[in-house]
């Protein structure tokens, strides 16, 4: 619970603060919620039970606020408290008339995501689930670019139907509970639907989730919110919110309709795979830089959703450590993005080159991040997508294939990014490109130590959340083997 | 020190000279970056001759940590050594050192001198990491490694936009074989439920597979070969690699990375000896690759494009070889190739150099006064890469073709007419570039110079290696001097594996054969290039099948053709007609739709944002409403 209060009490302290002491103010209470998150950590026991949990009464004696983390929530929500530090830093120089406003909106978010990694009760859930929305939309829809707000206003609605959908489902479980009926996370798991009942529920929690990640076909609010909202925006749905989809996908969709994944896991996984593809081949020709992301992030993400539907250990454990990974390479990578846009006044590919000759230490950092994204070994990117690939390969060589594609298509686009941004001669003399800054230097410094860090040693997160998974992967298959 | 450590040593050695000229090397003056690498390739070296004493019988093992464990999945970091990876460390780090020696004076001007030997030592670790492991996982890393490095290197002059392509086609032709690769991978964890080589070689020989699963593993692991290593149809990368510097073609792309494939495939003989298809199917790329190669080395003009193609068909040969079931005969041939084709590519790299970085051998010729130490060890490397008698090359080269008559006399015959042709562009080549008449301008030709001794030294040595190579594996009559490399590999093949023998007589007939092909060559080259003083036509006089083969056989232009631009045209396609056309469409409809619907039934819709706040919060409250009331 302190997890998500700590944030909002610094949200409240930024909003009141005044523009001078935005900045600081929104630093010192990230790293606060960093430093307290780190120490849960260290006395956090990794045995896949719920812990810290804080539970009173709300509504009723069946909605209660109920709040607590395995190793899978653990794992998001320090991805999501480490993260909230390093975005902040790279806005350190902003001095705008409405930094209060700014700094105050990413920190409820960061409280509102922590929410959403805790929450084990449906009405929280979903509750933190909407609140989460809807600081990175006024982020996205006041400081973005050209069409924002066209832009913005479609990815709120999409999503925000999403969540319709999973709202209906989660009181069509809330009402099959026994007695006084609960929104429990554990009652809730408990409910026996009939196939057709399952089905439905499953399609709502699906298609919210489907929206959010987003999975093919589903995806066309992400490439242009991507591309229209400032960097912070940017970073705060890629890194962060992006992963409440997965999260949900393993915390509330298949626990709550196991009778349904025997039938949807299938077409859900083939979507998935289609995504990895499709975004891949997608982001071979595109010129920004943004959009290019943004495809190439649809591409891991169906991966990592691939690997959960595969119900195994291999790939469920795959996914929490690509879902880490991801969120730290894509905010590098829009982080990188952002300094290139900010210096050169553009990031389209035609446009640029040559940045390599003039920022060495910016060009080394983008080169970790470009190959920690391209799965290189002893980068995160590796570990994840080997077990995501060996777990999808044992569900099925077919679809191993397929989704094995992604290591060729993506050295494709990502080199080729590199190469006409930071390669080959310098365009013009339009700019004279600056490195990297102390406070850039400290937030990439930070993201290229993780790259490295995961790529070398990735057990000791593995070990985080295997036995919640394992925990999870026993109560669905429980539940399939009850019928 | 006991053995686990050194095994680090050797690793970490190359990593930590990396790691020091990658983040000071800057602020280093003078030569020192490229001392600093070089030194770190000597401890490695030191390493590996210790390493290479201790890990004769059954070889060194040791695992440090657990690397990964998630599900049924776990690799540690594991290293071993043993009779075949203690061979490749000296070849690494021995001829490693001699070319961060040689970089030294060919960098010497390049204003990324320091970056230049971090990534070189960076290579060296990922080799070496490459061979080390003692798992399947470990070598994934090191392959990977070596295709980063390649990569970094290859587009070294990044400046240049067409060895940045050049340097990304390299990394993706490896990553597709990389796929097959890792198919590979799983089907070995499929079929044995362990990634380390011992264990899987342990259940093999025990019995415990299913024959189709072996095959399928091995053309899986084939398909990563065929990247790594240059073969069809994933070799076209090689030759366009040749846009790295120098020392990089001799290091990465001649003696060592490029052979990583042939290296995979006698480490899991195991594997292999249980899937004749496979074998067959290596047995003919490998041949046909090697024939391909050479054919177009025939009409290259580019000094290293010549060696590139050069390269590739060796490369073919030691597949042959292991096609063949000769698996000590593969690493024979990889063992001297390293030496006499580093010694060729560094000597080009002197010609170059001295020629202030002309590599047409067309504006050449009649370098041999005013290169000498140059000129007599290219001789030395291309005596010994076409198999003239008692150099290096002959011993290996004829042990491949004695495996092969033994197989198939008709293959025999294909194999030995690689062999001519490779013998005939390379005195081509050495006639052209070293006789006859300078072709460049007065002004070249007043600049050209010989190199200094820190480029000619490694020349030298790499000469003697060339010679005397074929001392560590010589035929069965040099008596108790007879199959070192042999003796020192055996234990790691199964037991029914027997080396091939053939009567003396038939021996001495095929060497005969094949020095009579050597000898017509030397001397057509030497009537026409050194005595004739012809020069080789130009690009626009080529015609019929002397352009095909100039053209490269129009290899690049089928995978373009027929891969990329479609690849191309479905991304935009895709990206135009279903993303924003279909999909983004149908989204829009929708909403098109439902704003007309309400403002035409309930004009709630104002579409503004507060309106679904205030909707989500009034059913929270009916939601609790219900709830205190049911």
């Amino acid at each position: 619970m302190e997890l998500i209060i700590i944030p909002f009490i610094g949200a409240l302290a930024v909003f009141f603060g005044g523009r001078k002491q935005a900045a600081p103010l929104a630093l010192l209470g990230s790293l606060i919620t960093l430093a307290y998150t780190l120490t849960v950590l260290s006395g956090f026991n990794t045995d896949g039970q719920f812990q810290l949990i804080t539970d009173v009464p709300w509504l009723n004696n069946g909605i209660r606020f109920r709040t607590g983390l395995d190793g899978i929530g653990m794992l998001l929500v320090l991805l999501t408290h480490v993260l909230i530090p390093v975005i902040v830093l790279l806005q350190w120089k902003r001095d705008e008339a409405d930094n209060a406003g700014f700094f105050g909106l990413v920190l409820l978010m960061q409280a509102a995501l922590a929410g959403v990694f805790s929450a084990l009760d449906g009405l929280v859930f979903y509750i933190f689930w909407e609140l989460a929305l809807i600081p990175v939309w006024f982020i996205c829809a006041r400081w973005g670019g050209e069409n924002r707000l066209r832009i913005t206003l479609k990815f709120f609605i999409y999503t925000f139907l999403g969540s319709v959908f999973m709202l209906a489902s989660l009181l069509y479980l809330y009402f099959h509970t026994p007695g006084d009926h609960s929104f429990a996370w554990e009652a809730l798991t408990a409910v026996n639907l009939s196939g057709s009942e399952a089905m439905w529920v499953g399609a709502g929690l699906l298609l919210a989730f489907f929206i959010k990640l987003p999975v093919f076909p589903f995806h066309t609010w992400q490439p242009d919110t991507y591309t229209v909202s400032p960097a912070t925006g940017t970073m705060l749905l890629s890194g962060i919110m992006l992963k409440m989809g997965l999260f949900g996908l393993m915390r509330w969709y298949l626990p709550m309709v196991p009778e349904a994944s025997g039938t949807q896991l299938p077409i859900a996984g083939t979507m998935a795979l289609i995504g990895v593809v499709y975004g891949g081949i997608i982001a071979l020709r595109q010129s920004d830089m943004k959009r290019i992301s943004a495809y190439a992030s649809m591409s891991h993400v169906g991966l990592i959703a691939a690997g959960i539907f595969t119900l195994s250990p291999t790939g469920m454990q795959g996914a929490m450590l690509q879902m880490f990974s991801h969120g730290v390479n894509i905010v590098g990578l829009f982080a990188c993005i952002a300094i290139i846009e900010n210096r050169a006044g553009t990031r389209d590919l035609a446009q640029l080159g040559g940045i390599a000759s003039q920022a060495r230490i910016f060009t080394i950092l983008f080169m970790i991040v470009t190959l920690g994204t391209v799965a290189v070994p002893l980068t995160n990117g590796f570990p994840g997508e080997l077990l995501l690939l060996q777990s999808v390969f044992q569900y099925h060589p077919a679809a191993g294939i397929v989704a094995g594609l992604t290591i060729i298509l993506c050295a494709v686009y990502m080199l080729r990014m590199f190469q006409f941004s930071m390669l080959g001669q310098r365009k013009g003399d339009i700019y004279l490109f600056r490195d990297v800054e102390p406070h850039e230097l400290i937030a990439l410094g930070i993201v290229a130590a993780l790259i490295i860090a995961i790529g070398f040693f990735p057990q000791p997160w593995l070990d985080l959340t295997g036995a919640s998974v394992n925990r999870l992967l026993d109560i669905i298959q429980e539940r399939v083997a009850l019928r | 020190m006991n053995a686990a450590n050194w095994m680090l040593l050797v690793l970490l050695a190359p990593l930590a000279g990396f790691l020091i000229n990658g983040l000071l090397g800057r602020r280093l003056g003078g030569n020192s970056a490229g001392w600093i690498g070089t030194l770190a390739i000597l401890v490695s070296l030191t390493g590996s001759v210790y390493l290479f004493g201790q890990a004769g019988g059954s070889g060194l093992n040791h695992s440090y940590y657990r690397w990964i464990s998630a599900g049924s999945l776990q690799a540690d970091f594991g290293l071993m050594a043993d009779g075949l990876n203690s061979i490749l460390m000296l070849v690494i780090t021995g001829v490693g050192l001699l070319i961060h020696l040689y970089s030294i004076g060919y960098m010497h001007h390049d204003k990324g001198f320091h970056k230049f030997f971090a990534y070189l030592n960076l290579f060296v670790f990922s080799m070496l990491l490459l061979v080390i492991g003692n798992n399947f996982i470990i070598m994934f890393f090191g392959w990977e490694g070596v295709g980063l490095c390649s990569y970094l290197l290859i587009g070294f002059w990044f400046e240049n936009e067409s060895y940045g392509k050049a340097a990304r086609k390299a990394f993706v032709m490896n990553r597709i074989g990389d796929l097959g690769l890792l198919v590979g991978l799983f089907l070995i964890w499929y079929q044995f439920g362990t990634f380390n080589y011992s264990d899987v070689f342990a259940k093999v020989d025990a019995g415990m597979y299913k024959p189709e699963i072996i095959t399928a593993i091995c053309i899986s692991l084939f398909i990563g070969a065929t990247g790594k290593s240059a073969q069809i149809p994933l070799f076209t990368w090689l030759p366009d690699a040749m846009a790295g510097p120098t020392p990089v073609s001799a290091l990465i792309h001649a003696a060592t990375m490029v052979t990583a494939g042939i290296f995979m495939v006698v480490r899991c003989n195991h594997l292999f000896s249980y899937s004749p298809l496979a074998l067959d199917i290596i047995l003919y790329i490998g041949l046909a690759t090697s024939v391909m190669a050479a054919l177009i080395g025939l009409k290259q003009n580019d000094i290293k494009k010549v060696l590139a193609y050069s390269t590739v068909s060796q490369l073919g040969l030691m597949f042959v070889a292991l096609g063949a079931g000769a698996y000590t005969a593969a690493v024979f041939h990889l063992v001297t190739h390293a030496f006499f084709k580093a010694l060729l590519f560094l000597g080009s790299g002197s010609v170059i150099h001295g020629m202030n970085g002309e590599q047409d051998i067309r504006k050449m010729g009649g370098l041999a006064s005013k290169m000498p130490v140059t000129y007599w060890t290219f001789l030395v490397g291309t005596l010994a890469i076409t198999g003239f008698p008692f150099f290096s090359g002959f011993f290996s080269k004829d042990e491949i073709l004695i495996a092969l008559f033994q197989k198939n006399p008709v293959l025999y015959a294909i194999g030995l007419g690689s062999a001519f042709i490779t013998a005939f562009y390379m005195f081509r080549l050495f006639f052209v570039t070293f006789h006859g008449k300078f072709r460049g301008s007065d002004e070249a030709a007043s600049h050209v110079h010989e190199s200094p001794l820190i480029m000619t030294l490694p020349l030298m040595v790499l000469a003697v290696l060339s010679v005397a190579g074929g001392l560590i594996n010589l035929p069965h009559w040099a008596g108790s001097l007879a199959g070192g490399l042999e003796h020192r590999l055996s234990p790691l093949y199964m037991d029914t594996y027997h080396p091939s023998h053939v009567s003396m007589g038939v021996e001495i007939g095929l060497a005969a054969l094949a020095f009579a092909g050597l000898v017509a060559a030397f001397l057509y080259n030497r009537g026409r290039f050194h005595k004739g003083n012809v020069v080789p036509e130009s690009d626009e006089a080529m015609h019929g099948a002397g352009l095909f083969l100039a053209e490269k056989m129009r290899v690049d232009e089928l995978y373009d053709s027929a891969v990329a631009r479609p690849l191309e045209s479905v991304s935009a396609g895709l990206h135009r007609s279903v993303d924003t056309g279909l999909l983004d469409g149908i989204v829009n409809g929708f909403g098109t739709i439902s704003t007309k619907a309400a403002v035409l039934f309930a004009r709630l819709q104002s579409g503004n944002i507060s309106w679904y706040l205030l909707a989500m919060a009034c059913g929270l409250v009916l939601l609790a409403a219900l709830n205190l009331f049911i």
